[in-house]
């Protein structure tokens, strides 16, 4: 393993330790429990938004805190759900008198984790609402399964209900953009490379040089299957056709295209994979009316890329482009 | 003698150790199926465990098991985290007050614990999770309680079937957590919870094993 880490127990404290000195003009960071909040929360008479996972996937969560996005994130260890008293004491720390929204990617210690900080919060008179994201296509929704993981949408949704909140909407109309999210976000990612675990000390999986997998998520688990590396515009036609097979996408929809990357893939591959992207959602009828290229969902120092198609309404356009003001995504201010 | 604080006490330490020992094996069972984390994390929550333990050695075992489900529930994260946690508050439920426990009270708790955590995980017999190794455990505890069974040698046999519970989940194919998106893949390996899970029920098997 090479990394530039002092030590594997201490990667997320001294993470959140470069994050208060680089963003103390955007946000101030709790310790013991852990999460990063809003510099000015809670911000009276707006919904506070709240969301967390394990950490490994940065800019989120935290990177997303701040004006027009979320009021607080709860890091946990690397690729591990964070825990009920960071997500109650973040709850709290936000509750500006409208309720809370809980932003949950589902995986089962994601969820478990929120249901019970949820239920805590209950107790203390908070009022909490948890929508939870599952949009890769990688996975069969069944009842044979978890359910589908929450990957790329989980950003876009932060971004829009964080610009929705921001107006003064109510949780409920705040839950309502989620869903919407929730409902016409889907993703599929795919990996070049396994990524390491710092406290785990080797690669998560192994993928020879000659090989890909398709279907990856964010915490380097296997994804569906293995086949031999192909070439960029093959890969993305991979990855389009499940997605736009999923939603009935009509001719002349408006969408927002989002190429992430994994965090070991450099932006001259996610433009060639933006490039292709784009030509097959236009063949298809499709409006790309907003895009996000970068790596804003990573898993480590993992090579590959997801793709993640919302379609758009007049109001998703509006809440999208909304000032936002955080450490990893900043603009109209 | 039954179970005594001090043997519960001695459980919880002698678990705490056998994590630090089989943390690797854990994590590698994980990572051939899930994410890679299951030993450390367990590691880190029973490290911070044997730091509360102290705190609460001179109180009664409900109290003891209350303390620990808390402090995992700070401390592991991950699905692992609330599992474990529920595992211990409602086994502390059970025991509130008590300060020694018979097969009656342990198979009562461990039958608690079990509901529990289907209730938070939502998984059944089958599904390639720790219920898999914890139910026949609770099975044959019942069935010990019901033929008299001596306490020591109930805590055996319970531990034996959470083995055999343990060692069916390898041809399964994962229906809950992380290992569920595997589908097919998830068939040919040892469930990391269930392990974790067995280690648990062997350690008080093995800690208690002069009780009756």
């Amino acid at each position: 393993m090479k990394k530039l880490i002092n030590k594997p127990e201490n990667v997320v404290r001294e993470e959140l330790e470069g994050i208060e000195l680089a963003h103390f003009d955007l946000v101030k960071v709790h310790y013991d429990p852990n999460f990063v909040v809003r510099a000015d929360a809670p911000v009276k008479g707006k919904v506070g938004l709240v969301s967390g996972g394990g950490s490994g996937h940065e800019p989120m969560h935290g990177g997303f805190v701040g004006l027009g996005m979320l009021d607080a994130a709860c890091p946990g260890a690397v690729f591990t759900s964070p825990t009920p008293d960071q997500m109650l004491e973040a709850t709290k720390a936000v509750n500006g008198g409208k309720g809370v929204l809980h932003i949950v990617k589902n995986y089962t210690g994601d969820i478990m984790n929120f249901e019970m900080a949820a239920e805590m919060a209950g107790g203390e008179k908070i009022e909490v609402a948890s929508v939870v994201i599952d949009d890769d296509v990688a996975v069969k929704d069944s009842l044979y399964t978890a359910g589908r993981r929450g990957v790329g949408s989980t950003v876009l949704a932060e971004k829009l209900c964080g610009a929705a909140a921001e107006q003064k909407r109510s949780l409920k109309e705040v839950v309502d953009v989620c869903n919407k999210v929730k409902n016409m976000g889907r993703s599929m990612g795919m990996a070049l490379t396994s990524c390491t675990v710092p406290h785990a000390g080797k690669p998560t999986f192994d993928l020879p040089e000659d090989q890909m997998e398709i279907g990856i998520g964010i915490h380097g688990e296997p994804g569906r299957t293995r086949m031999p590396l192909k070439s960029a515009d093959e890969i993305v036609e991979m990855l389009m056709e499940p997605i736009i097979s999923d939603i009935p996408y009509k001719s002349g929809d408006e969408v927002l295209l989002f190429v992430n990357g994994m965090g070991g893939t450099p932006l001259i591959e996610l433009y060639i994979v933006y490039r292709k992207a784009c030509e097959i959602a236009k063949k298809h009828g499709l409006k790309v009316v907003r895009r996000l290229i970068g790596p804003y969902i990573t898993s480590l120092e993992m090579a590959g890329t997801s793709i993640t198609m919302l379609k758009m309404d007049s109001d998703m356009i509006k809440l999208w482009d909304a000032p936002v003001n955080t450490p990893g995504m900043r603009w109209g201010v | 003698m039954p179970i005594q604080r001090d043997d519960a006490l001695a459980w919880i330490k002698a678990y705490a150790k056998v994590i630090e020992e089989q943390r690797s094996y854990l994590t590698d069972l994980d990572s051939a199926i899930g994410d890679a984390d299951h030993g450390v994390n367990m590691d880190r929550g029973f490290k911070a465990v044997i730091g509360k333990l102290p705190e609460v050695s001179d109180k009664d075992i409900g109290t003891i098991f209350k303390t620990v489900g808390m402090t995992l529930l700070s401390t592991v994260g991950g699905a692992g985290g609330p599992l474990y946690g529920t595992l211990f508050l409602q086994a502390g439920m059970k025991t509130a007050g008590k300060m020694e426990l018979s097969l009656s009270d342990w198979t009562e708790a461990l039958e608690a614990a079990l509901s529990g955590i289907v209730m938070r995980g939502k998984a059944q017999v089958g599904d390639k999770t720790m219920v898999d190794a914890l139910t026949p455990a609770v099975d044959t505890l019942k069935d010990a309680l019901r033929t008299n069974q001596p306490l020591n040698k109930a805590l055996e046999m319970s531990a034996e079937a959470a083995q055999k519970g343990m060692e069916a989940t390898i041809p399964l194919v994962a229906r809950k957590g992380r290992a569920s998106y595997l589908g097919e893949r998830s068939a040919g390996h040892q469930d990391p919870g269930a392990t974790s899970s067995h280690l648990l029920l062997k350690t008080a098997a093995l800690t208690w094993k002069d009780v009756s």
